[in-house]
């Protein structure tokens, strides 16, 4: 919100800098987003009166002018290519020094010579002080900006076009639109410099309406949408330009200048925060205004010449036969003012802000009105927005205001009533601010407060634009922020009670479960929770998987992240590539994160959230790297992963495991298809692993089991065995240990092929590690280990036809 | 003549012991030093019996001197063995350790982490609320009904019906206060989700909800709690400053700024020259909040305060762009150590 310095000062005596003002403001709840000064830009040009004017003697083009600047700085000589000076003429002149704008740019202005002639500076023109007409008459006239006959020479020249001036950018919070307004701000600045507020005048006169306008009627066929239409005629209109103080505040505010009546509504759209429209009467037809929602297909093409297509949803103001606006955007181009225009219909109008701003959001077409409507208009402020702008209609003298005055109010206009108690705004403070300060605050600020003879309990009126404020805690709220967060001192819970805090069982599990990963060599990775649909395709997941019943996002940023995870490997090859694309040739990340499972498709309730591990490796990582780092988790866990060989369509078909826990199978394993990784251009062997966390966390054990040791040191055997290729290492394992349950350990220790074992075979040797009852009285005798030996050995050869190599 | 035989064993010893160049040898040359002295010995038997004493003395202390000669050159032999030992096992003490390198957990966690412990130690408990939620816990709970204009401040995913990820944590404070009653004090982390996407602003980002409810609960409180935070969480010295802001949930409301860790207050590049850096956004509960989950607003009140997990990360690592979180440069991610 732009609001200019000179334009508060109207309201309020303002006796602080801007500076300071912009302190005050960010202490009581708006910031200001920049501060500028306008004429930041133009140093060290000043009025000059030109003296005389003679030919240069070497330049057809130029002419060498004396300028006098007064006493202080004297006469100055500057050439000039400019034709339209003359003797007496009062012109801002940019001195030895001076900066001024050159195509937008700042430009330093230093003496020299023009073809053998000392010019000590340059004459300007409005475009060069930045400004166009709408600052100062004639600023865009090509040549040197003459200026008024009567500014007194020497003047810094800001002060003579309006540059001398601040505007506050101001950052409005949604609950306050009744602050979207040089008003509404100026309401704030009294009171935080405790100042009166100027109110500007809504006076008009009305006379008798003598036309047509005389039966002009308004109906409004959805008053939820449009809870007040305050319509009035004005007839006998001057169309023509606005004054130059009206232009300039437009100006100031970012707003170009049009005609004496549609500035009328752009005025009190910045003064008042009232949106408003004018119609031209005479392109009305059947005499009436009807405020209805849109036909389904109907049409209006708006002041910007965009045509739009309508519905049931959008709101529009027709006459007799058609829409002339879309309600609070635009008005239509067929009823704009021109300049011609005879008959004026203004329009002051409350529209409901989530309608406007659906309008807006659906046509794409948004105005300084919608964005108003949207955060809220009053129906208080409505009255007095017209009232105003009729006002300026008499002030400006461009028309006679009718007593054609049509309000169509469905909404309330006073101000709620509520008690409050002062001690209970105090307790919630925390603090205690004296009772007369409190009740000074809230008038200060237009609340209507009687105390009640209790000395606590105050009966308030709350001012009728602040629909924001709906209980006493509001109160409290205006209190604090005009009196100062500053005197709020820190106390620690004095009153509440004690409480237990700290992390729940599952939430320490999950953080040692990240260590544990983390000590593994894994570096923990985030990814955004949706992904692309086309990682199904990519990844070879077939129609049926279960993978593709995903959740879609009704309104994505975009294809790519449109789609709710299901599971989380695309993220985690997405990092694989990209890390290696970065040239980091090795890698270990893993990511826990929730997959969403929904239970129906079409969304009826929210999906299932499973907490999930993915793991990924590359580079000087393998297969085992990322099985050690499961392996881990069961150790630190006390549960026990399985492997067995399993397919997955993104994964090596020779390189992938199931993970089995209990009998369950909760991930898989393996490494990226050598075909998906050629398309991604990953020219390492890439591993992924998932597994499904809630499903394994449910067989955690927590907590230290302990089992007495041993009296005798374990006994150790290795054993070199012939296997046939196809015999799993894992099948050996677990035969070895059915066999014998004092096998404590099986290591495998070395794998070799060729030499002396027959081709189709592999040696394997393990190392087995024998360990006697806890409470046994005597060591493992030797005869004792190989009678187990003996046995495992059996039922290797008659399990997997494995026999021990000679 | 025994003496003379005396003497020669003992040089025949001495010699013996010296040539010998290690413990293998050293002990053969001490078995034939034993040898012979036993033969020597043996000589007694043929000696009267007067003069016997005196011989014994004499084989007993030529003995005795044998074994410490072999005994001496035997620790000579020692030290000789370890130090050659010692030379030979020499390492290059340069050359690098052999450790498994550990990994990094996310600056989002470790933040996390550190805030929780922070929090924990007040007495909060930790909840986390499911990431997709209805349009009554996200928002009409809160306080913000279908019209109001801050729906608009944090546009929203919608998932079909009236399900959507859910744009902040303070959804949690719902289901927290509808399971549970006063006293509360619960901190909420998670994913939140918001349909921006540019430089400083990402879809997808983290922060951590508190609510404290209870009785005779003040604005005064939840400065002294933000200030207990700020100091351990940045430096001792930290200030907390309120100023007024606006969320629909709580009444007051304030933006928390804390005054800049980097230069004391006195201005430089991270607080923009201002000296304050803004952190978190907070508030006293709402009444109709409370309300809305069965909280009697005339007997408790609370306050509620939420912050951006990455904006804490940034300030605190120096960390410029957001989107490095979600790059997942190991690079970055191996940084991370507290």
């Amino acid at each position: 919100m732009k609001v200019p310095y000179s334009w508060l000062k109207d309201y309020v005596d303002i006796d602080c800098s801007a500076q300071e003002l912009q302190d005050k403001l960010f202490s009581c709840g708006f910031e200001v987003e920049e501060l500028l000064y306008l004429g930041k830009d133009v140093t060290g040009v000043y009025v000059g009166e030109i003296t005389d004017i003679q030919k240069h003697p070497d330049a057809d083009k130029l002419q060498v002018c004396q300028l006098y600047f007064g006493e202080e700085i004297g006469s100055v000589q500057i050439c000039t290519a400019a034709t339209n000076v003359f003797v007496g003429a009062k012109v801002p002149a940019a001195l030895n020094g001076a900066t001024v704008l050159h195509d937008g740019e700042v430009m330093k202005i230093k003496s020299g010579k023009l073809r053998g002639v000392p010019s000590d500076g340059m004459m300007c023109s409005g475009e060069e002080l930045g400004i166009n007409d709408d600052f100062y008459p004639g600023a865009e006239v090509y040549g040197i900006l003459i200026l008024d006959k009567d500014t007194p020479v020497g003047t810094d020249v800001r002060k003579v076009v309006g540059l001398d001036d601040y505007v506050f950018d101001i950052a409005v919070t949604a609950n306050r639109p009744d602050c979207q307004c040089v008003l509404g701000i100026a309401r704030e600045v009294a009171a935080v410099l405790k100042k009166p507020l100027k109110m500007p005048s809504f006076a008009y006169t009305m006379s008798e309406a003598k036309g047509e306008e005389r039966n002009m009627k308004v109906r409004v066929e959805d008053t939820l949408l449009c809870p007040r239409y305050i319509g009035h005629a004005v007839t006998d209109i001057k169309i023509g330009q606005s004054p130059a103080w009206m232009r300039r505040r437009l100006a100031l505010c970012g707003i170009r200048s049009i005609s004496n009546i549609v500035d009328i509504t752009n005025f009190v759209l910045l003064e008042m925060g009232q949106p408003m429209h004018s119609f031209d009467m005479d392109q009305l037809s059947g005499g009436e205004i009807v405020v209805r929602r849109a036909a389904d297909g109907e049409k209006i093409q708006t002041l910007d010449e965009k045509e739009f297509t309508l519905t049931h949803e959008n709101l529009v103001i027709c006459d007799g036969a058609k829409p002339v606006a879309l309600a609070g955007i635009m008005g239509g181009l067929n009823s704009e003012i021109t300049e011609n225009t005879k008959r004026v219909f203004f329009e002051s109008a409350k529209f409901a802000r989530d309608n406007v701003r659906r309008t807006s959001r659906a046509l794409g077409q948004s105005s300084d009105s919608s964005a108003r409507y949207e955060r809220g208009v009053d129906a208080y402020t409505t009255e007095f927005g017209m009232a105003r702008a009729l006002h300026l209609v008499e002030e400006l003298a461009c028309g006679k205001v009718t007593n054609v005055h049509i309000d169509c109010n469905h909404a309330e206009t006073a101000g709620k009533k509520m008690t409050a108690s002062i001690a209970k705004i105090n307790s919630l403070l925390g603090i205690d601010v004296p009772k007369d300060t409190l009740v000074g605050i809230l008038r200060s600020l237009f609340f209507d407060v009687k105390l009640d003879k209790d000395g606590d309990t105050m009966s308030v009126i709350v001012p009728p634009y602040r629909e924001d404020v709906d209980g006493w805690p509001d109160l409290a709220e205006e209190v604090i922020r005009m009196y100062g967060y500053d005197n709020i001192a820190p106390t620690f819970l004095e009153k509440a009670s004690v409480t237990s805090g700290g992390l729940n069982e599952a939430q320490k599990r999950l953080n040692q479960f990240k260590d544990v990963l983390r000590l593994q060599g894994f570096s923990e990775s985030m990814s955004y929770s949706f992904f692309s649909p086309k990682s199904f395709d990519l990844f070879g997941l077939p129609s049926d998987a279960p993978e593709r019943r995903a959740v879609k996002i009704v309104n994505p940023l975009g294809e790519d992240l449109s789609v709710l995870r299901t599971f989380l490997a695309p993220a985690m090859l997405d990092n694989i590539v990209r890390n290696l694309r970065r040239g980091n040739e090795n890698g270990r990340l893993f990511e826990v994160a929730n997959v969403y499972i929904p239970e129906e498709l079409p969304l009826k309730a929210q999906p299932k959230e499973v907490k999930t591990l993915c793991l990924g490796g590359w580079g000087d990582c393998d297969f085992f790297d990322l099985k050690g780092a499961i392996e881990a988790i069961g150790d630190a866990f006390g549960v026990k992963f399985s492997f067995r060989r399993g397919q997955k369509p993104f994964l090596h078909p020779g390189v992938t495991a199931e993970v089995v826990l209990g009998t369950k199978v909760v991930g898989y394993l393996g490494e990226l298809d050598p075909r998906l990784a050629a398309e991604f251009a990953v020219e390492k062997k890439a591993y992924l692993a998932e597994l499904d966390y809630d499903a394994c966390a449910r067989k955690f054990t927590s907590g230290t089991k302990y089992e007495g040791i041993p009296r005798f040191p374990a006994v150790k055997r290795d054993l070199a065995l012939l296997a046939d290729e196809n015999v799993a290492c894992g099948d050996i394992v677990d035969t070895v240990r059915h066999a014998c349950r004092a096998v404590k350990e099986v290591t495998l220790f070395d794998v070799y092929r060729g030499g002396q074992v027959p081709a189709g075979k592999k040696s394997m040797a393990f190392t087995l590690s024998f360990e006697g009852e806890p409470n046994a009285e005597k060591v493992l005798s030797p005869e004792t280990v190989d009678g187990f030996v003996r046995k495992i050995l059996g039922n290797l050869k008659h399990n997997l036809g494995v026999e021990i190599r000679m | 003549m025994q003496n003379e035989q005396t003497e020669e064993l003992r040089r025949y010893a001495e010699e013996a012991a010296a040539k010998a160049a290690s413990g293998k040898e050293l002990y053969a040359a001490k078995t034939d030093v034993q040898a012979k002295l036993k033969a020597f010995m043996s000589g007694m038997r043929d000696l009267p019996k007067e003069e016997r004493p005196a011989f014994g003395k004499t084989v007993n202390e030529l003995k005795e001197k044998i074994e410490a000669l072999f005994a001496a050159r035997e620790e000579e032999l020692r030290q000789k063995e370890l130090e050659a030992r010692y030379a030979a096992e020499q390492v290059d003490v340069t050359m690098p350790g052999r450790k498994r390198v550990q990994g990094s957990l996310h600056p989002v966690t470790l933040v996390k982490n550190q805030l929780i412990d922070i929090f924990a130690g007040m007495g909060f408990e930790i909840f986390e609320g499911p990431e997709t939620e209805t349009e009554y816990y996200n928002f009409t709970a809160l306080n913000t009904p279908a019209d109001h204009p801050s729906r608009d401040m944090q546009d929203t995913f919608y998932l079909g019906g009236d399900l959507l990820l859910r744009t902040q944590t303070s959804a949690g404070q719902i289901r927290v206060m509808q399971n549970k009653k006063p006293p509360i004090k619960v901190l909420s982390p998670g994913r939140v989700f918001r349909p921006d996407d540019d430089a400083t602003h990402s879809p997808m980002f983290h922060q951590m909800e508190g609510l404290v409810v209870d009785k005779g609960i003040t604005l005064c409180d939840l400065k002294g709690m933000l200030a207990e935070f700020a100091a351990k969480m940045f430096t001792s010295d930290t200030k907390v400053r309120l100023r007024p802001s606006y969320f629909p949930f709580t009444e007051p409301s304030v933006e928390v700024d804390l005054s800049c860790f980097v230069c004391g207050g006195k201005g430089c590049r991270l607080c923009k020259g201002t000296g304050w850096i803004e952190v978190l956004g907070s508030g006293m509960v709402n009444r109709r909040v409370l309300e809305n989950c069965g909280v009697d607003p005339d007997e408790y009140t609370g306050f509620a305060f939420g912050m951006g997990l990455e904006r804490i990360a940034m300030l605190k690592y120096g960390v410029n762009n957001i989107k490095n979180f979600y790059d997942n440069d190991v690079r970055f991610l191996t940084q991370f150590k507290d």
